[in-house]
C-alpha cells in the first residue's frame, strides 16, 4: 500500500515536471518576444528589460533558473501588470475559481447520482427513458452554448439572474449550472449503467431475501458498490470544471484565473502563462492521484500494483 | 436390367451411385448464408432505431455540409453591401427593388451578420468545417493510436513499459491549457511554413486548421493506444499467431494482418466516438477565438461573433447552437449503436 501510495506520488511528480518543461520550451518556440507590441521601445530599451527579467541570456540557462525559482516556490514577475508576481496573482484569483469548480462537483454528483440511480431502479419505464433522454442531450451541449443560452433567457429575456460577475448569491446561478451540466449528465449515464451491474448482483437478491428494506439495500448495497466509477471520474471531471471554466469566465466575466489566462497567452506575459499552467496542471495531477489512492481506500477488491 | 439380387450377398446397388438430381441438391444447400462479422453487425445495427436515425441525421448534415455550399447562390465570404444585420428572411431595400422589378433574390433564411454576409451559408460552411476538424482528427488520432498501441501491446516487456509510461504522461497532462497553448504557438512557425513551396497546402486549410490537427495528432491519441494495446495484449494469446509465427510471418506483418484486423471493431467504434469529442474541442477553440481563421467560418466562432448581439438578433447565436448541438448529438448516437453492433463486449 504504501509503496503504491509513493510510486503514484512519484509519478505524478514527474508529470508535473514534464509539463513545465514542456511548457517552458513550447512558449519559447513563438517567434518574437513580450516586448515587442510596446510601441516606441527604442533596442537600448528593449535590450534593458530583456536583461532585467533575463531574457537575453541562452535558452537552457533561463530554463534551468526557471525551474530552480519554482522548485522554491517563486513564479517570478509578470511582465504585462507591472508590480504583481505570478504568485500574487494566483493567490488572488485562484480562490474565485476554486469556489466555482468545486460548487459545480457538488452539484454535478447531487444532481447525477440520483439520477442515474432512479433510472437505473425504474430501467425500461417511462422515468428511465425521461433521464436517459436528458442526459444524452446534457453531454452533446458544449459549456458555451450551455451559458450563452443560460444568459439569454434568463438575464436578457427574463431578467431574473444578473450576467456579470460573482457580487450576489444569485450570480452563481448561471455559471454554476453551465458548468455542472455535462459532469451531471455524464454521471448520471456512468451511474444508470454501474448501478444496473450492481442491482444484478447475487447479494443484493440475498439483500432482499433475507428482508432488508428497498430503502436499505440501496444505501446500504447498491450505491456504495455504483459509486465507485462515479469517485474515478472525479479527478478528470475537476480537470474538466478547471478548464471549462476559461468559457464560463470569458462569458460571465468572471475575475478568476481561467480568465487570467486565456488573457495572458496573446500578451505572451511568460511567467503568467508558465505559472497558471503549472499551477493547475499541478493542481489537476495532484487530484488524480489522491482519487487513485482514495479508490483503492474504497475499495478493497481492488489490488494495489 | 432387373438383376435379382442374393439378399445375402455383398453386392453394392448400382442406383445409389447416380449422380444427383438437381432437387435432391437443393434439399442439400445449407439454408442460410453464413452471418459474417460485418453482416452480423450491420443486421444488428438496422435493428437499432435510435441509431439508424443518428445515421440518416449525420447524412443530413454531411449533405448540407459539404455539397449544398456548392450550390448555394451565396458564398460564406460574400459581402453584400446594404444587408447588413438582416433578421430571418429579410431582404434589404435594394434587393426588394430588385424584386419588384421582376428578379428572383434568393432568400436570406436566417439573415445577415454584420458584414452582410448571408448567415445560412455562414452556418453550413462552419458546420463543413467542424466536421472536417472532427473527422481529419479522428483519423489521425486512429492512426496513430492503433500503431503505438498495437506495437507496445504486441512486443510488450520492457518495450510496452516504456511506451505506456510515456502514454500516461501524456493521460496525466492537464490537454487544454497545452492545446491553447499550442494553437497559439503553433500559428506563426505554419505561417512561415506554409511560405515554403510544397506548402502551399497549409494557406489553403488555414494555419490554424493544421495546428489544430497537429495538437489532435500529439496528445489525443493515447486513450486509442491504450484500448488497442489491452485489445491486442488478449489477441496474441491466440493460436492463429502462433501459427502465423511458426509459418514465419514477420512481426509487422502479424499486426498488421492478424491483429490490427481482429480489433477493427473497436476501431471503429472508437474512432466514431471520438468524432464528436473533437467537434467539442474544435468548438471551445474557436469560441475563445484560438479556432480557424477568419473569415472562414466555425460554428464555435459563430456562436462566439453572435454573443454581442445576443439582445437584438438571438436567432445568431441559436442556429450555431443548434448545428453543433445536433451534429455532436447524432455522432454520439451513432457512436453508441455502432458500439452495441460491433462490439457488445463494450458496452458499458
Amino acid at each position: 500500500m504504501v509503496k503504491y501510495i509513493v510510486k503514484r506520488i512519484l509519478f505524478g511528480v514527474l508529470t508535473a515536471f514534464v509539463v513545465a518543461t514542456l511548457t517552458f520550451f513550447i512558449m519559447n518556440l513563438v517567434p518574437g518576444g513580450p516586448f515587442l507590441s510596446e510601441k516606441a521601445v527604442t533596442p537600448q530599451a528593449q535590450a534593458a528589460m530583456e536583461a532585467k527579467y533575463g531574457l537575453d541570456k541562452p535558452l537552457f540557462v533561463q530554463y534551468l533558473t526557471y525551474m530552480g525559482d519554482i522548485l522554491h516556490g517563486d513564479m517570478g514577475m509578470s511582465l504585462k501588470k507591472r508590480g504583481f508576481t505570478v504568485n500574487d496573482i494566483i493567490r488572488n484569483k485562484f480562490p474565485v475559481s476554486a469556489r466555482l469548480g468545486l460548487l459545480a462537483v457538488l452539484v454535478s454528483v447531487l444532481i447525477g447520482v440520483p439520477l442515474g440511480s432512479v433510472a437505473a431502479y425504474n430501467r425500461g419505464k417511462a422515468v428511465d427513458n425521461v433521464i436517459i433522454v436528458f442526459s444524452t442531450a446534457g453531454i452533446a451541449i458544449p459549456t458555451f452554448l450551455s451559458s450563452t443560452l443560460m444568459m439569454y433567457f434568463f438575464s436578457v429575456k427574463l431578467k431574473i439572474l444578473p450576467s456579470l460577475g460573482l457580487q450576489t448569491p444569485a450570480s452563481y446561478i448561471m455559471p454554476v449550472l453551465a458548468l455542472s451540466l455535462y459532469p451531471a449528465s455524464y454521471i448520471a449515464r456512468l451511474m444508470r449503467s454501474s448501478m444496473l451491474d450492481v442491482i444484478g448482483q447475487d447479494y443484493m437478491r440475498t439483500a432482499r431475501a433475507k428482508g432488508v428494506s428497498t430503502f436499505k439495500s440501496i444505501f446500504k448495497h447498491a450505491l456504495r458498490n455504483a459509486i465507485l466509477p462515479v469517485v474515478t471520474y472525479l479527478g478528470p471531471l475537476l480537470a474538466y470544471l478547471m478548464t471549462g471554466s476559461f468559457i464560463v469566465e470569458k462569458i460571465f466575466t468572471i475575475p478568476g484565473l481561467g480568465s487570467e489566462f486565456v488573457a495572458a497567452i496573446p500578451s505572451r506575459d511568460y511567467p503568467l502563462i508558465m505559472g497558471t499552467t503549472i499551477f493547475l496542471a499541478c493542481l489537476i495531477i495532484m487530484m488524480n492521484v489522491l482519487v487513485d489512492i482514495a479508490y483503492a481506500f474504497i475499495d478493497p477488491r481492488i489490488k494495489l500494483k | 436390367m432387373d438383376v435379382k439380387k442374393n439378399p445375402l450377398s455383398l453386392q453394392l446397388n448400382v442406383d445409389d451411385f447416380v449422380p444427383a438430381t438437381a432437387d435432391e441438391k437443393e434439399s442439400l444447400v445449407v439454408m442460410r448464408e453464413s452471418v459474417g462479422f460485418w453482416k452480423d453487425g450491420f443486421r444488428r445495427f438496422r435493428k437499432n432505431k435510435i441509431a439508424m436515425a443518428a445515421f440518416t441525421v449525420v447524412m443530413i448534415i454531411m449533405v448540407l455540409a459539404f455539397i449544398v455550399p456548392a450550390f448555394y447562390p451565396y458564398a460564406y465570404e460574400e459581402q453584400m453591401k446594404g444587408s447588413e444585420r438582416l433578421g430571418i428572411m429579410e431582404y434589404s431595400a435594394k434587393e426588394l427593388q430588385m424584386m419588384e422589378a421582376g428578379e428572383s433574390v434568393f432568400p436570406h433564411f436566417l439573415g445577415t451578420d454584420q458584414n452582410g454576409r448571408d448567415y445560412t451559408i455562414r452556418v453550413l460552411v462552419g458546420a463543413r468545417v467542424s466536421m472536417t476538424v472532427g473527422i481529419v482528427a479522428s483519423l489521425l488520432i486512429l492512426i496513430i493510436g492503433s500503431v503505438y498501441g498495437a506495437v507496445a501491446g504486441y512486443f510488450g516487456g520492457k518495450t510496452d513499459m516504456v511506451m505506456m509510461r510515456i502514454v500516461d504522461v501524456l493521460y496525466t497532462i492537464p490537454d487544454v491549457l497545452i492545446i491553447i497553448l499550442l494553437a497559439q504557438v503553433l500559428k506563426f512557425p505554419l505561417q512561415n511554413l506554409a511560405a515554403v513551396p510544397g506548402f502551399g497546402w497549409i494557406t489553403a486549410l488555414g494555419p490554424n486548421m493544421v495546428s489544430m490537427f497537429l495538437v489532435f495528432a500529439l496528445l489525443y491519441w493515447v486513450g486509442m493506444a491504450r484500448i488497442v494495446r489491452g485489445q491486442i495484449m488478449v489477441l496474441k494469446q491466440n493460436e492463429y499467431v502462433t501459427a502465423a509465427k511458426a509459418l514465419g510471418a514477420t512481426n509487422g506483418r502479424i499486426i498488421k494482418k492478424h491483429l490490427i484486423t481482429n480489433c477493427i471493431g473497436t476501431l471503429i467504434v472508437t474512432t466514431t466516438l471520438q468524432i464528436p469529442s473533437s467537434i467539442f474541442t474544435e468548438s471551445f477553440l474557436s469560441f475563445l477565438g484560438l479556432g480557424v481563421q477568419a473569415p472562414m467560418p466555425s460554428l464555435g466562432s459563430l456562436a462566439s461573433n453572435a454573443l454581442n448581439g445576443l439582445q437584438t438578433y438571438p436567432e445568431k447565436l441559436f442556429a450555431p447552437a443548434f448545428m453543433i448541438f445536433i451534429i455532436i448529438l447524432s455522432f454520439n448516437l451513432l457512436g453508441d449503436g455502432l458500439r452495441d453492433a460491433f462490439d457488445p463486449k463494450m458496452k458499458k
